[in-house]
């Protein structure tokens, strides 16, 4: 502490970061909360741009967009299509975004069907009828993963990855390696 | 100098006993050539394509091809492996194999396969096949989403159980699946029993004992704890 001044480094300049969560569960934000005190070291390599952590509505000039969730409505598009827009690098985050995962769950069920038994038929669930404010988004009649929409970049699976293959990734990205998982840190379950 | 029974697997001398496939000494000398439709204890299939290798440069089925001395075999090449991943992922797409949900999830022949070459996207569009479960038989379920026509009930109940309960059935990518041979085409209605060889054949998470759920934790089973090459000896049962 006693050491004599030295002149500041110049500071490096953070990688802009963006996250959002499309039919997804959060799990996979969760699990990248799950990195701990990494996520101090983290935040001296990136800043946060849109993400739930940060409540930034939309996404500026990213140098990363992390994807968690499938797309299960005509808002995940316009949310995804955005993060392509502004983001250099897509990544895939988790079962649901790379192959639909549990949303998917519903694909070989007419999507009608599934509303009218939750919203009007079955007796243990809502009796409102099927809600049509102009608000919702409309559902797409299959849930479809991401890069059946855009270019992903790079796909870390798991539902959700575990916090250690996250970190990993990351690292490896922000040192400008190419992501290389190890056995135990590629899972699909 | 070279015995005579030998050849070159990646560089590696691997002895063979005249008659023996090139995955069968292979794998009696543990080494891992990937494959999916291919068993030990059954004759060869040769229909998943996984074990596709070079011999003197040509490709060819490891599982179908006898060793021949002096043959030199390409086996974990990137060209090689690249080609898999990709069959991989049509076997991905082409099924619903939604591992969270599988009970097979760690002791499953196809995801610990995609592990090891580091499969980690399904690269094509999903065809989400519409493939309805069986639940008919008392012991055993049948979730055909995770089908992958390697066959090997087929074979097992024929060879083995003497039963002949499963056929292979339909054509095209969507219509071609497994079909049972009773009248209504269900489990129930057959003499399969949950002690036939053709119970514990599946490499997927098709045919399952009811009421086994999960008796092992995920992060605990065969593939968790060390990757499907480095086991090629242990894990065929």
């Amino acid at each position: 502490m006693n050491a004599p001044m030295k002149a500041a480094p110049a500071p490096v300049k953070k990688l802009r970061v963006a996250t959002t969560s499309l039919a997804g569960c959060f799990g996979c934000h969760m699990s990248i909360l799950d990195i701990d005190e990494r996520l101090l070291k983290l935040l001296d390599l990136v800043e946060f741009d849109r993400s739930p952590l940060t409540d930034i509505k939309h996404c500026g000039p990213c140098d990363l967009g992390i994807i968690e969730g499938g797309l299960c409505n005509a808002e995940n598009v316009h949310v995804l299509r955005e993060f392509r827009k502004n983001c250099k690098i897509i990544l895939a985050l988790g079962a649901c975004a790379i192959n639909g995962g549990l949303p998917a769950q519903r694909n070989h069920l007419d999507l009608r069907d599934v509303l009218e038994e939750v919203y009007q038929t079955e007796h243990l669930l809502g009796r409102g009828g099927i809600p049509n404010d102009p608000e919702l988004p409309l559902p797409l009649s299959k849930v479809h993963p991401i890069h059946e929409v855009v270019k992903v970049d790079y796909f870390l699976p798991g539902c959700p990855p575990p916090a250690d293959a996250i970190w990993k990734l990351l690292t490896d990205l922000l040192a400008g390696r190419t992501p290389a998982l190890g056995h135990g840190l590629l899972h699909y379950d | 100098m070279n015995a005579t029974n030998t050849f070159q697997l990646d560089g590696e001398e691997i002895p063979f006993a005249p008659g023996q496939t090139i995955i069968q000494a292979a794998a009696a000398h543990g080494a891992y050539i990937p494959h999916l439709c291919w068993h030990p204890d059954f004759s060869p299939h040769g229909s998943c394509k996984l074990c596709t290798v070079k011999v003197n440069g040509r490709f060819g089925s490891a599982c179908t091809m006898e060793a021949q001395p002096g043959m030199e075999v390409e086996n974990r090449t990137a060209e090689l492996d690249d080609k898999r991943r990709t069959l991989l992922q049509m076997f991905f797409v082409e099924g619903n194999h939604f591992c969270p949900s599988c009970e097979k999830s760690g002791n499953c022949v196809l995801q610990a396969t995609a592990y090891e070459l580091k499969m980690m996207s399904p690269h094509f569009d999903m065809f989400y096949p519409d493939r309805p479960v069986d639940a008919s038989h008392p012991d055993i379920l049948l979730d055909f989403n995770r089908c992958i026509m390697c066959s090997l009930c087929v074979t097992a109940s024929r060879e083995v159980d003497g039963k002949n309960v499963f056929a292979m059935g339909g054509r095209g990518i969507l219509g071609r699946r497994i079909h049972i041979n009773s009248e209504s085409g269900r489990l129930g209605d057959t003499d399969f029993a949950a002690t036939d060889r053709a119970a514990s054949i599946c490499p997927v998470g098709v045919i399952l004992h009811k009421r086994k759920g999960f008796a092992v934790p995920i992060g605990e089973r065969t593939y968790d704890l060390a990757p499907i090459s480095a086991q090629v000896k242990e894990t065929r049962s």
